[in-house]
């Protein structure tokens, strides 16, 4: 297992650097230039200073060079500094974002929570309503609760969140006046009465959201657990004389939960990086928010940094899919 | 030595079985027909006895063990197994009958649970009927294992990383564990090679001499039920066509059919096998879902007559301890008392059990 783990870990450094060329090099090429950021009231000889002073006009492989040192040698001494209270990164030149001049991964740190409490939360919350449906509509096949479920889960997976949020906020923040439209992420949380605050201007964005995951977390259920319900070891279980729910939650949900546990893994970068479009639609200042607006502004090393750190997480939460498939199922062994 | 065994009360009696599995088809998944797997079954097993059922696939064997121990819903039909009615018993009742009753599966690596330990399979029976306390758990789940020849250090290892034969021990095992009464054994040795069919056949018949169980032993292999089976049933189309004891059957078949399955029995003499008068059917099994009007083999038998395409044969005793269902013998009895009464028998049935 260890040196499957080690392998893997090994064949990532490569693939980690060619997506990290891909994506220097594709946000490079892109249309528009920080410069247009700069008003035109300034004149052009302290324009072309600014980009200079921004590192704009340097060679794209030194550019790129720069970025990495700094993404995987300087930052993470600052982190390490950060942490313990040393001095390893001694001042050195971090990754500045193009428009805030400031460090990008300390955006990246200020944006994290809101981007984890919402988009956390409505995938936790994904998964509780998800399980237990996918687990029962498998069982009572053809219900109307399995009927009812597939038509959620339909209208769930294929109309877009940007559809449903704004559906949503017509319904419960315009019309009903039920909940805010808009997320305040200047709230923070003091007492019982902002607790529930915080609770109710995250309901909207979490139903959206939950609604999304739960429809593709409840079909892989549903459909791994009518796969396992028609196995012979079901049987032998009945046979056993368990009772239903023995058989139903021990035997079957047990195998079922192989690959749906890969499939709520591989799900999981996401809930990091961030739902672009549903921080949008309910103005939460998250990682998805930041990388929209980096876009906007031409923030080159915003968006790189940002789009690199969701790579990152989705190789690292595929490994992490593979070795929980080896503990799952005893009868895959990595040697 | 039948005659006396008729005295002994049978642990196991089955008295009109049927299981229909229901056709829907069409755009409204309308009710338009039934698979009629087993269509109106009877027999009985005396304790200590093994009944051989055998048939060609497709037949209904299987269907009729599982429908047995109700892991179907039987369509109709009574299933007494030790005294109770066990096709009728409450979802709670049936739980707790189960231990009496027990089923050895076919294929050995498919019914066992996958992330389960053998301990764990063997010990689940126990967590769940027994108020045994750890200790004694462990200790009666290597005494099952010792007895079905399983070195103990395997406790803890999963399924696949077992033989098929070792797979099928540890299906038996599981299938001990409560000391069942009854054992359905499905086609046990059916996915097993050769020389491990043999060892699974031997540990079945010494467990059964040690612990006086009672088979029904479902199998296609027509030499091992001769090899094993007290009395043997052949099914044809989820009816049974012949009920003999064992030698009596395969010295002399009676029933057209029974006697077509037999000659297909391999002869390890190559001399007999060339004299071997061997039977050879025309025509495919009729579908269940739609059997001739008739006798169920009136479409292959090779001494159909008129009366075989109108009306079904009933099983009955022809000669002392042999039931046939077949017109060729029922001119021995009056047919009035055995042609009609099917339906109202299984009226009754229903009246008794409601």
């Amino acid at each position: 297992m260890l040196t499957y783990v080690l392998r893997r870990l090994f064949i990532a450094i490569p693939t980690l650097l060619l997506i990290s060329v891909v994506i220097f090099f594709l946000v490079d090429l892109a249309p528009g230039s920080p410069a247009s950021e700069i008003p035109l009231t300034v004149p052009p000889e302290v324009r072309a200073k600014i980009l200079e002073s921004l590192g704009v006009n340097a060679p794209f492989h030194v550019r790129y060079l720069l970025w990495l040192k700094q993404f995987f040698w300087v930052e993470p001494m600052y982190a390490i500094d950060y942490l313990f209270g040393t001095d390893y990164a001694q001042g050195a030149q971090r990754i500045i974002s193009y428009s805030s001049r400031s460090p990008v991964f300390n955006i990246i740190i200020e944006r994290l929570p809101q981007t984890l409490t919402v988009i956390g939360t409505a995938y936790a919350v994904a998964i509780l309503i998800a399980l237990p449906i996918g687990i029962y509509s498998a069982y009572r096949q053809y219900s109307w609760v399995d009927q009812l479920g597939t038509f959620v889960s339909m209208v769930g997976y294929s109309v877009p969140t940007f559809f449903t949020g704004v559906v949503l906020i017509v319904i419960f923040a315009v019309k009903l006046q039920w909940f805010p439209s808009i997320y305040d992420t200047t709230l923070r949380i003091t007492d019982w009465g902002s607790l529930w605050k915080q609770i109710h201007q995250m309901i909207l964005p979490v139903a959206v959201l939950g609604l999304y995951n739960a429809a593709e977390i409840s079909r892989y259920t549903r459909s791994s657990m009518l796969e396992n319900l028609s196995q012979d070891y079901v049987r032998t279980a009945r046979a056993k004389g368990m009772s239903e729910r023995v058989v139903v939650l021990k035997h079957v949900a047990r195998n079922s939960m192989i690959p749906v546990v890969t499939i709520i893994a591989l799900g999981l970068p996401g809930v990091f990086g961030g739902a672009i479009v549903t921080e949008q639609v309910f103005k939460i200042n998250g990682i998805g928010a930041a990388l929209i607006g980096a876009i906007h502004a031409n923030d080159l090393p915003m968006v790189q940094t940002i789009t690199f750190i969701t790579a990152i997480l989705i190789v690292t939460f595929n490994l992490i899919a593979d070795i929980l498939y080896g503990v799952l199922d005893p009868r895959i062994r990595y040697d | 030595m039948l005659d006396a065994s008729r005295q002994p009360e049978p642990l196991v009696r089955v008295e009109g079985l049927k299981m229909h599995f229901p056709i829907y088809t069409g755009l409204f998944r309308s009710h338009t027909g039934d698979v009629k797997a087993v269509d109106g079954v009877s027999f009985d097993i005396l304790p200590g006895e093994t009944l051989g059922l055998v048939g060609e696939s497709g037949c209904g064997k299987s269907t009729v063990g599982r429908a047995l121990l109700r892991l179907y819903e039987p369509t109709a039909g009574r299933v007494i197994i030790d005294g109770e009615d066990v096709a009728h018993l409450s979802a709670e009742k049936l739980r707790q009958k189960r231990p009496t009753m027990q089923m050895v599966f076919q294929d050995p690596q498919a019914s066992l649970n996958p992330r389960m330990t053998l301990a764990g399979i063997i010990g689940e029976p126990l967590d769940e009927h027994t108020s045994m306390s750890r200790a004694e758990k462990t200790q009666r789940i290597y005494e099952l294992m010792d007895q079905v020849g399983l070195n103990r250090r395997f406790a803890n290892r999963y399924p696949h990383e077992f033989s098929g034969g070792q797979r099928q021990r540890i299906g038996i095992a599981r299938a001990l564990a409560l000391n069942p009464k009854f054992i359905v054994c499905d086609e046990p040795i059916a996915a097993l090679d050769v020389s491990i069919q043999a060892q699974v056949v031997n540990l079945l018949e010494d467990l059964q001499e040690r612990l006086g169980l009672t088979y029904l032993f479902i199998s296609h292999d027509l030499s091992m039920v001769r090899h094993l089976a007290d009395r043997v049933a052949v099914m044809y189309l989820g009816r049974i066509a012949e009920l003999s004891p064992s030698k009596d059957l395969y010295s002399r078949p009676l029933h057209p059919y029974a006697e077509a399955l037999l000659s297909a029995v391999n002869e390890p003499d190559p001399e007999l096998a060339a004299r071997r008068n061997r039977i050879i059917l025309k025509g495919d099994v009729p579908s269940p879902a739609n059997p001739p009007q008739g006798c169920n083999f009136c479409t292959r038998c090779p001494r159909v007559f008129d009366l075989c395409r109108q009306v079904k044969p009933d099983l009955q005793e022809v000669e002392p301890g042999r039931f046939v269902a077949c017109h060729l013998f029922s001119d021995k009895t009056t047919a009035g008392t055995t042609g009609v009464p099917e339906a109202r028998i299984e009226h009754n049935q229903q009246g008794a059990s409601k």
